[in-house]
């Protein structure tokens, strides 16, 4: 395996072995521990010291089901803090298969304004990858709609793209790394935490990966790896969540719309309220129900990446019948739809759309549209203005930058007091004051304002992993503190999180994971050590943090939430600061 | 008998006749009747049956039903 570092200064490149302290990582884990290791806490995001990390989970690039994931890390230029941010694609398993440890892009070319493709290939003769730099000139400014399909062109349709939009090249606190989907569209994104822009910081607009004759992952106990990988696609193909044509393979992530509404949770124009009236309409069984009724067939849902089981990227279509854009994600469709005020899946899917093409975190964008909403910029509902604000951004006309930067950036300059991001990150779909442990998730994770950190929503709302109160703030810093710990590992282990509906109620599951990795490392990991091997990448991501000038202070849920009732339920945030502070106190 | 009104979300709408998924739609229920037993009333799969809201709190299937009470029923889900 190997170190694959490249310094953007002079377009070269450098491999090294991978040293004996991060033999072991892997996804989140190489990530966190390189930024920790050799990114200065206090460098600007977008100079020239930051570094930008790839890395590709440990089982990645194997028959693992559903483990085609890759992290991206780097400080944040939206948060200021550590930043991983993870996605499903080809991209990742090509790049496990070249024995690519970790991608180190380093350095920032003198020269503004010119860009650079890496094209990374399997060197047959060396027994390693290779690096080339060819400008990105032609690719740069433009619709990555439009670009994708060239970009096959130019290096084969077998190529791999990640890549940056122009949100990146504006310097956007809202701008994502786009990965292609099995599509071969710009669909699948490490979206959260501008490392959009600090790619494109370093001039760096795509990374092509062809891994033609590349040897694939070197497994040091088959038969055990083997035997975990049955054990955890057994449990995806038994959990009524996770099974074939179960409820993420039929409605996709936004099932969800219906039941964070029923419980009162669905953040509604701009966080001022837990329940939409238009959540019917645009939840993930009107997508089901309106796909079927525009083809005339029921069409379930595929995966964004080879060999996932779970499959559960769907597809919206026009009137006509032709394909509008993949994939209406829960998240995408609340941030654009509910949070918004917007009840039609046309306008929604739009934007979403827009997002994939400009390079845009959705969930940024849609919480950014919504302050601006509230500051009277656009009317709250207003769908057709809401496409133009979006088209702004791509644009990078001037009302574009203010939202580009970020919905805390937008909330500064209208003067919204109800901004909804902790730091400077804004929250997804689940509302802190209906849903108090994901509140803690928010306030405390290392990464600002994040739902994946921890998700104490499956017992919370679901009763999948347990039982609990949503209303309630009692055990909710060790029920987060226990939800970030092992989703750290989960991230690090490049399975999709989503295969945890299965795990965390089937045993074997989770004991099939941990077979998996202690398959391909040799390792004699227990189940109970997920979650102290997530709790050191925690600690060092916490470190990094603090380093940067993010301390406890800062894990803190927005003010108004304090002291603004939510309706249905009327419930303020009442977990105290202290019990906030136990979260990482007691780590 | 008592009036309450029904939401049956995602896999469970297709066990009701005409209905739309997430539709309300108001049911005579007789007094004291529990979740348990409005899913047998509905000819809801138990087994499908994970979670329950009663105007918009979870509730166990053993909790009996008042009046004017809004209650959402889901088979297993996850996302995000
Ligand atoms: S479960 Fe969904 S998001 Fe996760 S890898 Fe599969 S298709 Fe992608």
């Amino acid at each position: 395996m190997w170190i694959l570092r490249l310094n953007m200064n002079d377009r070269t490149y450098r491999l090294s072995e991978v040293p004996e302290a991060y033999k072991n990582l892997g996804g989140r884990g190489t990530t966190s521990t390189i930024v920790h290791d050799e990114v200065p806490p206090l460098c600007h995001p977008l100079g020239p010291n930051n570094k930008l990390v790839f890395a590709p989970g440990i089982v990645t690039g194997t028959a693992a089901p559903t483990s085609a994931r890759v992290s991206a890390g780097a400080k944040s230029w939206l948060t200021g803090g550590i930043k991983e941010s993870n996605a499903g694609s080809s991209w990742a398993s090509y790049f496990a298969n070249m024995q690519i440890k970790a991608l180190i892009v380093e350095g920032q070319p003198m020269e503004k304004g010119k860009y650079w493709i890496t094209h990374l290939t399997w060197d047959d003769k060396a027994g390693k990858p290779k690096a080339e730099f060819l400008p990105a000139d032609p690719y740069t400014g433009k619709d990555l709609y439009e670009v994708f399909p060239k970009v096959y062109e130019q290096f084969g349709t077998r190529a791999a793209i990640a890549g940056c939009g122009v949100a990146g090249e504006y310097g956007y606190g809202n701008s994502g790394i786009a990965f292609n989907d099995l599509g071969k569209r710009p669909s699948r994104y490490s979206g959260r935490g501008g490392l959009g822009a600090v790619m494109a910081s370093r001039r760096l607009k795509f990374i092509v990966l062809d891994s033609k004759g590349a040897p694939g992952v070197p497994i040091a106990n088959q038969g055990l790896f083997d035997q975990g990988a049955k054990k955890l696609a057994e449990a995806l193909r038994e959990h009524a969540i996770t099974k074939p044509k179960g409820g993420l393979n039929t409605y996709g992530t936004a099932v969800l719309v219906n039941i964070m509404n029923e419980a009162g949770g669905l953040p509604t124009r701009n966080f001022s309220s837990g329940r939409f009236e238009g959540a019917a309409k645009i939840a993930g069984e009107a997508i089901f129900e309106g796909v079927k009724n525009r083809l005339g067939k029921e069409v379930y849902n595929h995966a964004c990446s080879p060999g996932c089981i779970i499959q559960c990227s769907n597809t919206w279509y026009k009137t006509d019948g032709t394909e509008h854009t993949s994939c209406v994600e829960y998240e995408s469709d609340w941030a654009l739809g509910a949070n918004c005020g917007i009840d039609s899946l046309d306008d929604v899917a739009e934007m979403v759309r827009l997002c994939n093409a400009y390079g845009l975190d959705t969930i940024e964008t849609g919480t950014a549209l919504a302050v601006a909403m509230e500051a009277g910029v656009i009317p709250f509902g207003d769908g057709k203005k809401a496409i133009q604000l979006v088209h702004e951004m791509g644009k990078g006309t001037p009302m574009g930058r203010i939202l580009g930067g970020g919905t805390d950036f937008a909330g500064r300059a209208f003067g919204v007091t109800r901004v909804p991001t902790v730091k400077r990150q804004s929250m997804p779909a689940y509302e802190p004051r209906a849903v108090k442990g994901m509140g803690v998730t928010y306030a405390t994770t290392t990464m600002g304002a994040d739902h994946t950190a921890g998700y104490t929503i499956a017992p919370e709302i679901l009763s999948v992993g347990g039982k609990v109160d949503p209303l309630s703030p009692e055990g909710k810093a060790a029920l987060s503190r226990g939800f970030q710990a092992t989703t750290a590992f989960i991230d690090s282990t490049g399975h999709c999180l989503f295969i945890a509906f299965a795990i965390l109620d089937i045993a074997s599951g989770f004991e099939g994971m941990m077979e998996e990795c202690n398959g391909v490392l040799g390792t004699n990991w227990k189940s109970e050590d997920a979650a102290k091997i997530g709790g050191e990448i925690l600690r060092k991501e916490r470190a990094f943090n603090e380093a940067a000038g993010i301390g406890k202070e800062e894990d803190r849920i927005p003010e108004f939430m304090k002291y603004e009732p939510l309706p249905p339920h009327n419930q303020v945030f009442d977990v105290s600061d202290k019990v906030l502070d136990s979260v990482y106190g007691e780590l | 008998m008592m009036r309450i009104r029904v939401k049956v979300f995602a896999t469970l709408g297709r066990h009701i006749a005409g209905g739309v998924t997430g539709a309300p739609f108001p049911l005579e229920v007789p007094d004291a009747t529990t979740i348990a037993d409005l899913v047998r009333q509905l000819n809801l799969p138990r087994e499908e049956v994970k979670v329950a809201f009663v105007n918009g709190r979870t509730r166990p299937l053993d909790w009996p039903l008042q009046p004017e009470d809004e209650v959402g029923i889901f088979p297993p889900i996850g996302g995000g």
